[in-house]
């Protein structure tokens, strides 16, 4: 009897809704909605390709790179990039330690935790290489990697070894991160981007170490990338890799959710029926 | 209890020729079979045993499918496992790993996983299946240990579940280290750390092991007959042990109306439990594949091949290993002394000791606490845990330690996920590891007794109904409704205990031996709560 009156509730709600909504409206949502991801995905490869054209060394860059810096850095920084107490000199960090910082978010500095968190970047892409520029032309330093070796081409075995052997202490294998002492941490390295990578590697952020480039060659850099970039594609051959954590995240799940549905069905099984 | 018509008493003897005449082809069949075995004495007498039904008497069964899945898988695999570390070219489907150098052993593992059809789900069935292994057999003992299940007749076959614990653990360890990924090979470097830390012949015992320096060439080999050949073959001995013992000793019950140390209640294994069982073993095998099918588990392709130089953030042993890796991360720093030109590592020895009294206790327990007590009759009724309090609180305070250096195992994940310091997530856990069980004992030992008194203040005294009354004089009280009989049985039944009295033996001297037990007993004894008795119930069901 329930059923019925909650059927006979639902039914002009139903018609009510078809009277709305074209069938053919779906088919255009859907057209829509793939259109504009496209279009956005295509806007921002393109962008991102234009901003790799911002040309550091132009006069009006650097000098929008020195105002959005006093604006924003320089209390901080100091005004001439020397460092305050409150922030590191600046001078000679270059190019790619400002896109890294910037670009992923860490700088400005948000709060004081024990170490700048990555977060949703304040900064656009062409305010962020503004302020690159403004840096390097200060002092030079390690500059923007060349995007041929951002295309993920290079050599994923060999990276995958490199990765190993010299970021997994810190990142994990699988880059899902790791613990570092007082409250630091290795982040994980899933969905940073391939420009991001190289540039941590070079600029070491932090507590991370400097892979400069007669340590790990460019072109090992982007074998990294390209390897870590096909692991996380990989990730889940095997089904949900329940974050990459290993046996601990596996324990737990076979504990709360392998055992624990088992306990359930004895607990049915034997139910007295009543 | 029981209310179906179902449940048959423990002696339904059925006339031999009965079944012989009921003819056809099975009958043909199964006459053929009986005559040449006298196999349908054995059917006869097994499938009269009676279990009673409680859904923590399920757990064992648990165990025992899933070590069946872990056969059925197992067997699969070593048809393309190579357990061998000759170095190979890998030059599979796994791009990111194409052309590196690895062995065998490796190889065929993610042979297993890429090339093989089906490999991936039985790798994963397996491993799997091995975790609910380990755990349903943990959990099965924590329903042994706190229900009392252990005493009299049962202190063997509680040796011998407890051997299978450690056993599995073996099985578990040596499986995880076979396809020689960087993470396995990262587990073996710290039991080869282990092993060395033993003073003296450490470095000896690791050639042995290793058959030279670590990681060597023979280590999988070796595992792998050790993993397919003896450990395997001395579960599965020790698995038949145990079921015959059980079937010996009949299943232990919770009180209840009827049920006494004498009989045992619930269904005949044939057929309502044989079908019950098997309904459960497909059920077990459903879950494993579940899991199998949507979660990975330990993918060997993002960890590589084994090589000494690196080594992961993140490196764990499975969960079962994970109180022993616990156990190396909670030493402070420095235990670590040179005397006399040779390393002592008690930063090693102190944790491998501590674990090893850690089972120790756990294996002799139902020993000593039959000692202590001084109770040497055989029981078949299960304790409810309250009843207990000591004991209860014992097993809180081994539970916690377990607990905290599982806990252990796992800080860095800990401190990362819930942004702590590692720092401060070990300090933590090393107090907890220190004070944690006085307390776990503390509070379970005073809820055991609450709820003892409150089973006692019902079954005198009935339950508050929530029916306030007025009287004609204007006073108000609560209505206590009484509980049936039935209820008040399960309230009232179990064994009381009184700490022991020491008495000088025949030569007139107490020994001191006796003193510790009688400290110990009075210890286990002192606080309870005591059991109703007949009078207390009939007097207080007259007011
Ligand atoms: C609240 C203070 C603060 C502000 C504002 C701030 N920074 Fe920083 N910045 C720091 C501190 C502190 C560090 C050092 C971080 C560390 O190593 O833990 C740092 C580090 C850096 C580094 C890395 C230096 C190196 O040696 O690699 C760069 C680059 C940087 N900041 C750029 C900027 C830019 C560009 C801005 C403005 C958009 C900015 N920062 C704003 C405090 C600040
Ligand atoms: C000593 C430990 C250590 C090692 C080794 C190390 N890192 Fe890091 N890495 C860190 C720490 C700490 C940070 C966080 C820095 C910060 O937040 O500013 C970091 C940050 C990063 C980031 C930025 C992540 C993000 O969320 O934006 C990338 C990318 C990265 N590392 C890549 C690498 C690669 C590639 C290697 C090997 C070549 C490597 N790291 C080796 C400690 C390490």
């Amino acid at each position: 009897m329930i059923r019925t009156r909650r059927a006979a509730a639902a039914g002009p709600v139903r018609t009510r809704k078809r009277g709305r909504r074209s069938p053919l409206a779906s088919v255009a949502l859907v057209a829509v909605g793939l259109l504009l991801t496209g279009g956005a995905y295509t806007l921002f490869t393109a962008s991102s390709g234009a901003s790799a054209a911002i040309d550091l060394n132009s006069a009006q860059a650097i000098s929008q790179g020195k105002k959005l810096f006093q604006a924003n850095c320089a209390t901080c920084h100091g005004l001439a990039l020397q460092g305050t107490v409150a922030g590191p000199s600046l001078i000679g960090v270059g190019a790619a330690a400002v896109d890294f910082q910037v670009g992923t978010g860490r700088m400005p500095l948000a709060q004081d935790a024990p170490q700048a968190q990555d977060k949703p970047p304040v900064f656009d892409d062409t305010q962020t290489k503004e302020l690159a520029a403004y840096v390097a032309s200060v002092a030079p330093g390690p500059g923007l990697p060349s995007s041929k070796y951002l295309q993920l081409s290079g050599n994923a075995t060999r990276g995958a070894e490199l990765f190993r052997i010299n970021c997994a202490m810190c990142h994990n294998v699988a880059g899902a991160g790791g613990a570092l002492t007082e409250g630091k941490y290795a982040p994980n390295l899933n969905g940073v981007t391939p420009a991001h990578i190289y540039e941590a590697m070079l600029t070491g952020p932090q507590n991370m170490p400097v892979f400069n480039d007669a340590n790990i060659s460019p072109q090992d850099k982007a074998d990294i990338i390209t390897a870590l970039k096909a692991t996380q594609q990989n990730a889940n051959v095997g089904g949900f890799d329940l974050g990459s954590l290993g046996p601990v995240a596996e324990g737990l799940f076979l504990w709360i959710f392998g055992l624990g549905a088992i306990v359930a069905f004895t607990v049915w099984l034997t139910a007295k029926a009543n | 209890m029981t209310t179906t018509s179902e449940p048959l008493a423990y002696d339904r003897t059925e006339p031999a020729d009965a079944r012989r005449s009921s003819g056809g082809l099975t009958g043909w069949a199964s006459n053929y079979l009986d005559e040449r075995t006298g196999i349908s004495y054995v059917v006869r007498e097994f499938g009269r045993k009676i279990f009673p039904d409680h859904w923590s008497f399920m757990l064992g069964e648990v165990a025992l499918y899933s070590f069946v899945i872990i056969l059925l898988s197992g067997t699969f695999l070593t048809f393309f496992f190579q357990a061998s570390m000759a170095e190979v070219v890998y030059n599979g489907s796994y791009v990111p790993l194409k052309g590196l150098d690895m062995s065998a052993a490796m190889q065929s593992t993610l042979n297993i996983s890429f090339e093989v059809r089906g490999g991936l789900l039985m790798r994963q069935v397996h491993h799997w299946a091995a975790l609910l292994f380990v755990a349903s057999i943990g959990l099965h003992m924590v329903r042994i240990f706190f229900t009392g299940a252990f005493r009299k007749p049962r202190e063997l076959n509680w040796l011998i579940g407890f051997v299978l614990f450690v056993l599995a653990m073996g099985e578990g360890f040596t499986g995880y280290s076979l396809p020689d990924d960087l993470l396995s090979g990262n587990g073996l470097r710290i039991i080869a750390g282990m092993v060395e830390g033993i003073p003296f012949v450490g470095s000896w015992l690791e050639w042995f092991i290793f058959g030279g320096q670590f990681p060597g060439t023979s280590i999988v080999g070796r595992l792998y007959t050790l993993h397919i050949l003896l450990l395997p073959a001395a579960v599965l001995a020790l698995i038949g042990l145990h079921l015959v013992f059980v079937v010996v000793h009949k299943h232990t019950q919770f009180a209840g109306p009827g049920r006494t140390n004498d009989n045992v209640i619930g269904y005949p294994i044939l057929p309502v439990y044989a079908a019950k069982a098997g309904g459960f073993f497909f059920i077990v095998f459903g879950v494993v594949m579940l899991m199998a099918t949507f979660f990975a588990i330990n993918p060997i392709w993002t960890y590589g091949p084994y090589d000494p130089s690196p080594v992961s953030a993140g490196t764990q042993p499975d969960w079962y290993i994970g109180f022993a890796d616990g156990a190396l991360r909670l030493v402070p720093h420095g235990w670590e002394f040179v005397l006399f030109n040779t390393t002592y590592s008690l930063n090693v020895l102190v944790p491998v000791v501590g674990l090893g009294a850690f089972l120790g206790a756990v294996a002799v327990y139902p020993f000593l606490e039959s000692w202590v007590t001084g109770d040497k009759r055989e029981h078949h009724v299960s304790d409810r845990p309250r009843n207990m309090p000591t004991r209860t609180g014992i097993g809180a305070a081994g539970l916690t330690v377990y607990a905290v250096l599982w806990a252990a195992a796992g800080s860095d994940l800990i401190a990362t996920h819930f942004k702590f310091s590692i720092e401060g997530v070990i300090t933590t856990l090393q107090f907890a590891l220190v004070v944690g069980p006085f307390i776990a004992y503390f509070v379970a030992k005073r809820v055991c007794l609450a709820l003892q008194k409150k089973d006692r203040e019902v079954a005198l005294h009935g339950f508050e109904s929530g029916r306030i009354v007025r009287l004609p004089g204007g006073e108000y009280i609560e209505v206590h409704e009484q509980v049936d009989d039935f209820e008040r049985w399960r309230l009232v039944s179990f064994n009381d205990y009184e700490p022991l009295m020491i008495r000088p033996n025949a030569a007139g001297r107490i020994p001191p031996q006796e003193r510790v037990r009688a400290v110990l007993s009075r210890w286990f004894f002192e606080d309870r709560i005591e059991p109703v008795t007949r009078t207390d119930v009939e007097l207080s069901s007259h007011h």
